[in-house]
C-alpha cells in the first residue's frame, strides 16, 4: 500500500527521500491523524512560523482516491497568524494527486534561497527556479504559466500563492486549483518565508483493494446517497450561500464588524440573488458528484473603448459573503464580487481579510486611527471602492498601519487601540456566525479557532429551533465530541459538507474493503485522540487556555439566542479544557 | 448479433469536471485510483473555462488500428477497436494515431488503455454528460 510511504523534501539542501510510515497510518487512519504526529516529530520546539525550520505536513487519508468525496487534503504548520498550530484543509485536486504520485504524505522543511517551485509528478520531484514567477502580480496568472509547463493535466494540482504570500500578510492563503484555498491560518506566508512559490503535483496511479466487490457495492451506496437524495442538495444547489437570508432572519449574520447581527440589505448578497443574476458555472473538485464551488460571471465594460468587455469567473461561498459583504456594509453584489477577486488575485484569507478591514473602518469611524495611518484612504461601510485599495495596500504595506493590518486584526489593535471590537478569537478571525453561546465557544476552543472545528453554529441554530436552552455541561460535551468526530474525518480524508453521509457506521462500512477494520467505537476513541494530541501540540507551543479571551463585542450585540453571558463562557472554556482532560 | 455501442459526449458544457467517469473506469477492474482509466477529463485552459472529456468515439474505420505493427488491435464490427493483450508490445504508436488523445497509456504495464465500450462510466456522470448510444455509421 503506498499511502504509508511519505515524502520528505528539504528546501535548503534541495533534497527529497522517502520514509515508509506504514505503521503511523494503520493506526491513525491519514490525513491530519498522521499530520498532527509528523508535524510534532518534525517541528522544533518553539520554532519562528516564518523561520526555515517550520514545516509544512500535507496529508490524505486511506479513502483519498477511493470514494466520492473524499477529495480534501489536510496541511499542518506553525501559523504565522497565531503563533501556534495552524490547519487548513482544501480539496480541488490536491488530496487525489498526491495519492496517485504514490504517497501518503509530503513534509516540506527548510527554506529555498531564492524562489523556486516544486513539482511532483509520478512520485519523482523537481526543484524549479521560480524566480521569475516571485512578483508576479496575480496568483492566476501564476497558475497559468506552470499550467502550461508543466505535465498532468486533469490529474494534477498546482498549489500556489500570490503576492501576499510573498510580502508575508500573516493570514495569506495557498491557492489550488483556481478556487480552492488552504485559507484560514497563514500558510501563504510560510510558503513565502521559504521562498516557495507553487507546488504542482501530478499522478494516475491505481489502488489495490482488498476486497473490490464489497468496496463497489459501498461505493454505490455512497453514490446513490450523494446524487439521489436530499444529503448534498444544500451544497449543490445555491451552494453555501443559500445561509445569508436565514442567518439574517434569525439575526446571527455578523454585519458592519458585528456592530449589529443583521443586514439590512441581505437580499442584495443572498445565494439566491447571485445565483439568479451572476452564476456562470459551477464546478467539482477530484472524485465530488456535489460540484459546490459557484462560480459568478462578471462582466465588466472597459471604460476607455466602448463595446469592450470582459468576463471574469469569480468564486463565492458563505464566508466570503459575510466577510467582503455584510460585515463590510456592501450590498452592492458586484463590488462585493470585485473584492472577492481581488482576494483571489493577491491570495489572501478572505475572512481574515474583511474582519480586519471592519475593525480599520470602525476604528476608523471611532477616531483611534487617521489619515495618516491609512494613507489618505477613508475606510466607509458599503464603500467597496476604497476596501478594494485597502486590500492592496495591506499588501503593499506603504506605512506602518498597514504592516499592522498584515499582521492579523488582533496584533493591530493590540498595537492601536480598539481591542474590544476586533473580532479575533485565539488570534484568528471570526468566521460568519453570531447564532449564539456555542458559535463564541467553538471559536475559543476549536484547535484551530475556525467554526468548522465544532460547529458550534449548527447547534446553536437548532436550539433556537427547538426552544431548548441545554446546561453548559452539555454544550461543552457536544462540542467535543463533535470535534473528535471531525478529526476521523479530517482523517480519512473527507469533506466536511459529506458529513451527513459519512456517519461513523458508514466510515466503518467503507474502511473495511480497504482493509481497516475499526468499529464505530474505536474511530470515536481515535478522534479524541487526535484532538488531544492537537492540543497538546498547542500546550507545547505555548498555548494557555486560561489567556483565551473573546472581544467584548460579542457580549454587546445581542443573538438570536440573546445576550452571550460573559461569565458563563468563561466557564464553558474552564470546563471545555477540564473535559478534555489534556 | 449485437448493437455496438459507444460512450458518447452529450454536452461537455455541463461537466463539472468532477471526474466521477474516470474512477468509475478503473472501479470497474477492481481497482482504486485511476491507473486504468480509458476516459480522461481535463480542464479546456483554467478551471474557468469548462471542461473537455476525452474517450474513444469508436470510429468506423480507426487510425491507430492501422498503426498498430503486432495486429493487437483489431476493428470492432460496427465501429472502434478491441486490443489483445498478449499481442501487444506496448511501442506507442496507437497512443500518437488517434486525433483526439483518446488512448490513454498505464506506465505500471507499460501498456495501452483502451475503451471496452462498456458505459459503466456512463451509470456515475451526475451532470448528464454521458450517454451510452449505438454506433451510427
Amino acid at each position: 500500500m503506498t499511502l504509508g510511504k511519505v515524502l520528505y523534501i528539504d528546501l535548503s539542501k534541495r533534497r527529497s527521500w522517502v520514509e515508509d510510515q506504514s505503521e503511523l497510518f494503520s493506526d491513525r487512519l491519514g490525513g491530519v491523524g498522521v499530520a498532527i504526529k509528523l508535524l510534532e516529530e518534525e517541528l522544533p520546539k518553539g520554532a519562528d512560523p516564518l523561520d526555515p525550520d517550520n514545516v509544512i505536513v500535507f496529508a490524505v487519508g486511506p479513502l483519498t482516491g477511493l470514494y466520492p468525496m473524499a477529495s480534501k487534503t489536510v496541511a499542518l504548520f506553525k501559523s504565522p497568524l497565531t503563533g501556534n498550530l495552524g490547519e487548513s484543509h482544501a480539496g480541488g485536486r490536491s488530496a487525489v494527486a498526491i495519492r496517485l504520485t504514490g504517497y501518503g504524505a509530503i513534509v516540506i522543511k527548510g527554506a529555498s534561497e531564492s524562489p523556486i517551485y516544486l513539482a511532483i509528478h509520478n512520485g519523482r520531484v523537481f526543484f524549479r527556479d521560480a524566480s521569475g514567477l516571485w512578483g508576479v502580480g496575480s496568483s492566476l496568472t501564476v497558475g497559468r504559466v506552470i499550467r502550461e509547463r508543466e505535465p498532468g493535466a486533469g490529474v494534477r494540482t498546482i498549489m500556489r500563492i500570490g503576492r501576499a504570500g510573498e510580502r508575508l500578510v500573516r493570514y495569506a492563503c495557498v491557492n489550488t486549483e483556481t478556487y480552492r484555498h488552504f485559507g484560514r491560518l497563514g500558510l501563504g506566508a510560510v510558503f513565502g518565508s521559504k521562498k516557495l512559490k507553487a507546488v504542482v503535483i501530478s499522478g494516475k496511479s491505481s489502488i489495490n483493494v482488498k476486497d473490490p466487490a464489497s468496496y463497489r457495492k459501498v461505493y454505490d451506496r455512497i453514490y446513490e446517497m450523494a446524487t439521489k437524495t436530499a444529503l448534498m442538495r444544500k451544497y449543490h444547489d445555491i451552494g453555501t450561500s443559500m445561509n445569508v437570508q436565514p442567518l439574517n432572519t434569525i439575526r446571527g449574520l455578523p454585519t458592519r464588524n458585528l456592530k449589529e447581527a443583521s443586514f439590512e440589505e441581505a437580499h442584495m448578497i443572498s445565494g439566491e440573488n447571485l445565483a439568479e443574476n451572476y452564476l456562470g458555472r459551477r464546478v467539482a473538485c477530484s472524485h465530488c458528484p456535489v460540484a459546490c464551488i459557484h462560480l459568478a460571471a462578471l462582466r465588466e465594460p472597459y471604460e476607455d473603448e466602448p463595446y469592450f468587455y470582459k468576463t471574469t469567473m469569480i468564486s463565492y461561498d458563505y464566508e466570503l459573503i459575510y466577510a467582503l459583504g455584510s460585515m463590510l456594509g456592501v450590498s452592492d453584489p458586484e463590488g462585493m464580487l470585485r473584492l472577492m477577486n481581488e482576494v483571489e488575485v493577491l491570495g489572501m484569507d478572505a475572512i481574515s481579510t474583511g474582519v480586519v478591514l471592519a475593525w480599520m473602518t470602525e476604528a476608523y469611524e471611532r477616531g483611534v486611527i487617521s489619515d495618516d495611518d491609512t494613507a489618505g484612504l477613508k475606510p466607509r461601510w458599503g464603500d467597496w471602492r476604497v476596501y478594494l485599495k485597502a486590500i492592496r495596500m495591506i499588501v503593499e504595506q506603504p506605512t506602518e498601519f498597514y504592516r499592522d493590518l498584515a499582521m492579523g486584526v488582533a496584533y493591530a489593535a493590540s498595537k492601536n487601540g480598539g481591542e474590544d471590537y476586533a473580532l479575533a478569537f485565539g488570534g484568528n478571525e471570526m468566521p460568519g456566525y453570531h447564532t449564539g453561546p456555542a458559535a463564541h465557544l467553538g471559536f475559543l476552543t476549536g484547535a484551530r479557532h475556525s467554526h468548522l472545528d465544532s460547529a458550534g453554529y449548527s447547534l446553536d441554530q437548532r436550539l433556537l429551533k427547538k426552544g431548548l436552552k441545554p446546561s453548559v455541561e452539555k454544550v461543552v460535551d457536544y462540542l467535543i465530541s463533535e470535534e473528535s468526530w471531525r478529526q476521523i474525518l479530517s482523517s480519512l480524508v473527507v469533506c466536511y459538507f459529506a458529513r451527513g453521509i459519512y456517519r461513523p457506521e458508514m466510515v466503518e462500512e467503507a474502511l473495511k474493503p480497504v482493509g481497516y477494520s475499526l468499529d464505530v467505537e474505536a474511530l470515536r476513541k481515535l478522534g479524541l485522540e487526535i484532538l488531544r494530541d492537537k492540543n497538546r501540540f498547542k500546550v507545547r507551543e505555548g498555548f494557555n487556555p486560561e489567556k483565551l479571551k473573546p472581544p467584548k463585542r460579542i457580549y454587546e450585540t445581542p443573538t438570536p439566542l440573546g445576550h452571550v453571558d460573559e461569565k458563563s463562557m468563561e466557564e464553558a472554556v474552564k470546563l471545555f479544557y477540564e473535559r478534555l482532560a489534556l | 448479433m449485437s448493437v455496438a455501442r459507444r460512450v458518447a459526449i452529450v454536452d461537455n458544457e455541463r461537466c463539472v469536471g468532477c471526474q466521477l467517469c474516470m474512477f468509475a473506469c478503473t472501479r470497474r477492474r477492481g481497482y482504486g485510483g485511476l491507473g486504468f482509466s480509458a476516459i480522461h477529463v481535463k480542464s479546456t485552459g483554467g478551471i474557468e473555462s469548462g471542461f473537455t472529456v476525452i474517450v474513444c468515439r469508436a470510429c468506423p474505420d480507426p487510425p491507430c488500428q492501422k498503426v498498430c505493427p503486432t495486429g493487437a488491435l483489431t476493428v470492432r464490427e460496427g465501429g472502434g477497436v478491441r486490443l489483445n493483450m498478449d499481442k501487444c508490445i506496448g511501442c506507442g504508436y496507437c497512443v500518437d494515431a488517434c486525433p483526439f488523445g483518446a488512448i490513454f497509456w498505464n506506465p505500471e504495464v507499460n501498456k495501452p488503455i483502451v475503451c471496452v465500450y462498456c458505459g459503466y462510466c456512463v451509470d456515475f456522470c451526475p451532470h448528464k454528460v454521458l450517454t451510452f448510444e449505438e454506433v451510427k455509421p
